[in-house]
This record gives C-alpha cells, sequence and structure tokens, in this order.
C-alpha cells in the first residue's frame, strides 16, 4: 500500500471515529423523554381540590395542572379528569382517555354512562366498560386525601402500555 | 439578442451542464408513452414543488409553539393579507397530492410498469407514497387545533400498543409524558426538515431511475417481460418508434400540472382554509374529532374491527400491507404488462379502491358513534305521542331523559349506534324489551342500575307502542304452547 492510500485510510478511520463519538451526545439528545421519564421526572401528587367540590354520588369534571409543564405547552399541561366521589373518601378518579384510542369520555349522568365521541366507547359510572371496541375500563388515577384536598398521582397519557399505578384488569360486566 | 448568446454562452462554459440538460430534454420515449395516462407523475412533482413553496411562505409567520400555534393561524386566517390564500393552497395541495399520487400509483399497477426493470423505481415510489401520508399526518398536527390534540391522543394510543416498548416509544414520540409543546416541535422538524429532506433525496432517485431506464412503454398485451429480453427490446421501441421528450413528449406533463396548479387554485379560492378548528386545550372536552379526508378510513375501520383484532392488525396490518407493495415487483417481476390479461391485478386494485371508498363513506357520518346531544336535540316525533296512555307518554321522557336517543333513532332522528326503534315492537315481546333495557347485550350497556321498576315500565310501555298502525306486535309463540 502506498503512503498516500494508507493515509487516506487513517483519514477514514478518524472520521468515523469522530461520527461515533458525535454520535453519542445526539443519541442521548434524541432519546432525552425516554430517559428523563426513567428518572421519575414525570409524575407527581397533584391537587384536584378541596372535597366539597365533589359531592357524594357524583361525578364531576376536575382539572389539573401537568406536573411536569413549560413555556410552550399552552394550555396543553391543563388535564381533565372524571373525579366520582362514590361516598365518604372513597373515591374513583378516571382519565380523561377512552381507553380505546385516547379521545375524551364525556359522562352522562342521567343514564349513568361516560360515552366516547369517536369510536362510540361505553363505560358504566364505576368506569367497567359497557360497550363498544375499548379493550378494558377507563383507566384510574390512584389518589389520596391530605389536608381536605384530593391528590392524584398523575404526569402521564394514559395508553394501555403508559397505565402505570392505574388500576389494571378493570374489565367490569360484559353484558 | 447577440449579447444574450453571449451572457448564455458565458454561463454555459463555466457551468458545463447544457449538453446534460439537452441529453435529460432529448431523450428518446416510446412514442405511445407519450400519453395523457402518463402525466400523474409530473403532476405529483409539480404539486411537491407548490407545496414547498407555499410551506415556506406560511413558515414566514406560522409559530411552531403549542402556546402559539392555533393564534397564529387566526393571524393568517384573518389579519395577514390574502393568508387564508396561502393556507388554503398549501391545505388542498395536500390533498391533491395524495389524490395524484394515488392515481399514479394505479395507473403503474395497470399498466405493469412496476415489472422488471423498473422495481427500484416502485420501491422508492412506495416510500414516497408513506413520506406524502407523513406530510400529511404531520401538517395536519401542525394545524394545532382539538382535532390535531385528539388525532395525536390517537396515534399515541396506537403506539402504546406496541408490547414491550410500548411506553418508550410513546414518550419519544411525544416528545414527553403528555401531548405537549415538544410533540408539536418534533412535529414541525419532521413535516418541515426531516422528511422534505428525505422527500427531496427520494424524489431526485426516482427521477433519475425513470430517466436511466426509460419511460414504461404502452403495455400491449401478449408483449410480455422476459429479464433476458426485455432490455434489448426496449432499446429496439425507442429507436424505432421513439419519440424525443422535449417537445414532442412534455407538453401533456406541461398542460396537466397547470391545469393541477390551477385546481388548487380554485379549491382553495372557493373552499378556504382547513380550520383550524377549536382551541387546542384538552379540558374543552364538547368536541368530536375526525382526521383529514385521506385518513378517514383508518378511522372507520379502527371503529368497526373486532376489539380482539384490534391491536394485532393496529400493529402487523401495515407491515404486511407495506412488505406486500415493496415485494410486488419480485412477486410478479415479469410476464403480461397490459390490464386486459390481468384480471386479478385489476379485481384486487377495484376491490380495495371500493373498500377505502366505503370506510371513507362511513367516516363521514361514523353511525358507530352516539350522537351526544340526540337526547336533547332531537324531540320525539308527534305521532309517537297523539292518543297515547299517560303512562306511555311518560315512558318517552324516560326514552329521552336516559339518553336512549344518543345510540338509537326514532322518526329518522338519533344515533346510530342501535337499530332504529320506530318499528322495535314488531320484533321484540315486553319480556324480551324488559331484559334488554334492564341487561343489554349484543353492545347494549345494562341499564338496570340506573332505571328504577317504575321508569323500566314506563318505557317500555312507549317501547310497545312503536310500530306501524297494521302490523302486529311481536309475541312469544312459545308462551301460547306452554301455555
Amino acid at each position: 500500500m502506498s503512503r498516500r492510500a494508507l493515509l487516506a485510510k487513517i483519514g477514514l478511520v478518524l472520521n468515523i471515529v469522530a461520527a461515533a463519538v458525535l454520535a453519542t451526545p445526539v443519541v442521548g439528545y434524541l432519546l432525552s423523554p425516554i430517559l428523563r421519564g426513567d428518572r421519575g421526572q414525570y409524575k407527581r401528587w397533584v391537587p384536584l381540590g378541596g372535597l366539597e367540590a365533589f359531592p357524594e354520588g357524583q361525578t364531576r369534571l376536575a382539572t389539573f395542572q401537568n406536573p411536569l409543564s413549560g413555556a410552550s405547552d399552552g394550555d396543553t399541561d391543563h388535564i381533565p379528569c372524571w373525579v366520582r366521589r362514590i361516598q365518604g373518601e372513597q373515591f374513583q378518579v378516571f382519565a380523561i382517555n377512552c381507553a380505546h384510542l385516547g379521545c375524551p369520555v364525556r359522562w352522562f349522568a342521567q343514564s349513568g354512562l361516560f360515552m366516547c365521541p369517536c369510536h362510540g366507547g361505553a363505560y358504566y359510572e364505576d368506569g367497567s366498560r359497557a360497550s363498544g371496541p375499548p379493550p378494558r375500563g377507563l383507566f384510574q388515577y390512584a389518589y389520596r386525601i391530605e389536608d381536605g384536598r384530593l391528590l392524584i398521582d398523575a404526569g402521564q397519557l394514559p395508553t394501555l402500555s403508559t397505565t402505570a399505578k392505574l388500576n389494571e384488569g378493570q374489565d367490569g360486566c360484559r353484558g | 439578442m447577440s449579447r444574450l448568446k453571449a451572457i448564455g454562452r458565458w454561463f454555459g462554459d463555466r457551468l458545463q451542464i447544457g449538453g446534460a440538460i439537452r441529453d435529460v430534454a432529448e431523450h428518446r420515449v416510446p412514442a405511445r408513452s407519450a400519453s395523457w395516462w402518463y402525466v400523474f407523475g409530473s403532476a405529483a412533482l409539480t404539486i411537491f414543488a407548490l407545496q414547498i413553496f407555499t410551506g415556506v411562505l406560511l413558515a414566514f409567520i406560522y409559530v411552531p409553539s403549542a402556546a402559539e400555534a392555533w393564534n397564529s393561524l387566526q393571524y393568517l386566517n384573518h389579519d395577514v393579507t390574502l393568508g387564508w390564500f396561502l393556507r388554503a393552497m398549501h391545505g388542498w395541495g395536500s390533498n391533491f397530492m395524495i389524490a395524484v399520487v394515488l392515481i399514479h400509483m394505479c395507473q403503474v399497477i395497470l399498466f405493469g410498469a412496476y415489472k422488471f426493470p423498473r422495481e427500484l423505481t416502485w420501491i422508492l415510489g412506495v416510500f414516497l407514497l408513506l413520506m406524502a401520508l407523513a406530510m400529511a399526518f404531520t401538517g395536519q398536527v401542525l394545524r394545532f387545533d382539538q382535532d390535531a390534540y385528539w388525532g395525536l391522543g390517537i396515534g399515541a394510543s396506537i403506539v402504546g400498543r406496541v408490547p414491550l416498548v410500548g411506553k418508550p416509544l410513546l414518550w419519544l414520540l411525544l416528545g414527553g409524558p403528555i401531548i405537549a409543546g415538544a410533540t408539536l416541535s418534533r412535529f414541525f422538524a419532521l413535516h418541515v426538515f426531516v422528511i422534505p429532506g428525505l422527500l427531496i433525496a427520494f424524489v431526485s432517485l426516482h427521477l433519475l431511475l425513470v430517466l436511466k431506464l426509460g419511460i414504461n412503454e404502452w403495455p400491449m398485451p401478449g408483449r410480455a417481460v422476459h429479464r433476458a429480453t426485455y432490455l434489448q427490446e426496449y432499446h429496439e421501441l425507442t429507436r424505432k418508434d421513439g419519440i424525443p421528450f422535449v417537445p414532442q413528449a412534455v407538453w401533456k406533463d406541461m398542460f396537466f400540472s397547470a391545469a393541477i396548479i390551477v385546481c388548487v387554485m380554485a379549491c382553495a379560492a372557493v373552499f378556504g382554509p382547513f380550520g383550524p378548528s377549536g382551541y387546542p386545550d384538552p379540558t374543552i372536552i364538547q368536541t368530536v374529532p375526525k382526521p383529514d379526508f385521506f385518513f378517514r378510513w383508518i378511522y372507520a375501520m379502527l371503529a368497526l374491527l373486532p376489539p380482539a383484532l384490534e391491536t394485532p392488525l393496529l400493529l402487523v396490518g401495515p407491515v404486511i400491507a407495506i412488505g406486500f407493495l415493496i415485494l410486488l415487483p419480485f412477486l410478479s417481476g415479469e410476464g403480461e404488462k397490459s390490464w386486459k390479461r390481468r384480471p386479478i391485478s385489476v379485481v384486487t386494485l377495484l376491490l380495495v379502491a371500493v373498500a377505502f371508498g366505503t370506510f371513507t363513506r362511513l367516516a363521514a357520518y361514523s353511525p358507530w358513534s352516539p350522537v351526544m346531544d340526540g337526547w336533547s336535540a332531537d324531540p320525539v316525533p308527534v305521532e309517537y305521542l297523539q292518543g297515547r296512555s299517560p303512562l306511555e307518554r311518560q315512558g318517552s321522557l324516560v326514552f329521552q331523559v336516559k339518553q336512549c336517543r344518543n345510540c338509537h333513532s326514532i322518526g329518522g332522528a338519533g344515533g346510530l349506534r342501535g337499530p332504529a326503534l320506530d318499528r322495535v315492537a314488531t320484533r321484540m315481546t315486553h319480556d324480551q324489551l324488559v331484559h334488554q333495557a334492564i341487561q343489554g347485550g349484543g353492545n347494549m350497556p345494562a341499564y338496570g342500575k340506573n332505571l328504577n321498576p317504575a321508569e323500566v315500565a314506563a318505557l317500555v310501555s312507549f317501547l310497545e307502542t312503536l310500530r306501524p298502525p297494521n302490523q302486529l306486535p311481536a309475541r312469544n309463540a312459545a308462551a301460547a304452547t306452554a301455555r
């Protein structure tokens, strides 16, 4: 091999090494949403308001500020959820997102059903699946009561693979 | 004039591309390929250029921030001079793009143009189609309104169904744990830099291959493709029966491209821009999100698939479909090109087109969704109340108040989720009606907990009046025998 051909090959190898070194921070940068989440930065206990806002036996819409939010989020970090106060300190807090494909379910007090506007999913008042395409009941947030306030463990969009700390296996009776 | 020529020569001497341009312009194409059937590829290229042009202009005003995007679109629509028109051009250009690309693809299939030696041209085309669809979806996201927000929610929920890596994939897609500012930023980067960059590269390769391999000849029944002899035959054809691309073939492309631009402008001027719909605040849940036209068929399929099949089909279906498209030129790379000798291709194409058309049509009125205001918006028809007993009339109230109307229509108004109930008494007996209301079944929720016995009695007595005057009510034949 001539000297110049050898130098060209070394030059090529040097560039490959440089590219590999450069790739490390680039990959880290691109994977940031995953790495941050793995460090537990996404979920927090967030307050939904005083207990008096939720009369017993009723289901009401509550909203909260997502624990992780920034200036460019606009109003998208205002997240709604359905709070059902069964009695006393017994609650169920449902995610707004249909378990089928995430559309916002609406509560119909008269018929005691949650209905989804997208693909026709319906749920009973306890969140269990009533009919339609959802593969399970509504996602539920873990809750606790502190100083007369209702808190939920929130922070991520619930889907079939991000239901962490939400009650699993709520399939209810199928009519 | 001689001065102009001198300037032209000055540039020509330095750039040295005159020869290459002349070669491209004058390359010979089969005379019969200079047909109106062969104008869709160049039309897609024209629309692509138009999309880049209008897209860059929109970027002068658009703010890719979840806090500002919606407002900047309102500003474009209402304050910027002709901003609405540019938005409309870009939106309608996108629809025309998908339409023209699909027609182009159908033509290529019907004319057997994907066969040897144009396999790679076809595969690049498949990727171009996918990228065009990706541009349409990301573009819909940039129109950051309620449809975009909940459309992202649907995309996110699909990704969330991926086993094992669903969660990290979801976070990667959204740029965080929820749909928010980071989500819009990354879709902006995809829509404006990443996918267009890939598109330019792939379009260039696609075009290069068309030039290098020659445009597909007009398919003749009986003239089959053989790997051993095709190149020789094609060469003979262009030599004997060929014409220079410019000007003998190109004028049709130019006419059609101009017509397409005029059509996009006409649609933009007459129908205006798309949205934005409601403000993207997830706490406003009074919304019925719907995707843009070319994704409606997916929306319909998602509602109609059996739940158990949904995840496998969502995740495996696209892989199979894309895999099939990529493998197509290897599965049938030789043989007849003419649609007259390829009935299976023609029938398959028709079947797919009819299926897509049907799903798209269904999505226009989404019969699977409850009508959210059916119970409060549509009154019970007067003729269903006249001459009825107080109990039956009370039943009609229960029928309305318990939102039965959201899923069941009477008098032609109400939801289409469940069957229309105008004749329900002719097919269900008293006992069956009670059972159905209380226990549900057949995809109907059970209302046992939300109807007291008096309400059930009233409701069922009303339902029993729902039959045409001269038809008998349903009766239980077994009961009579038992007695």
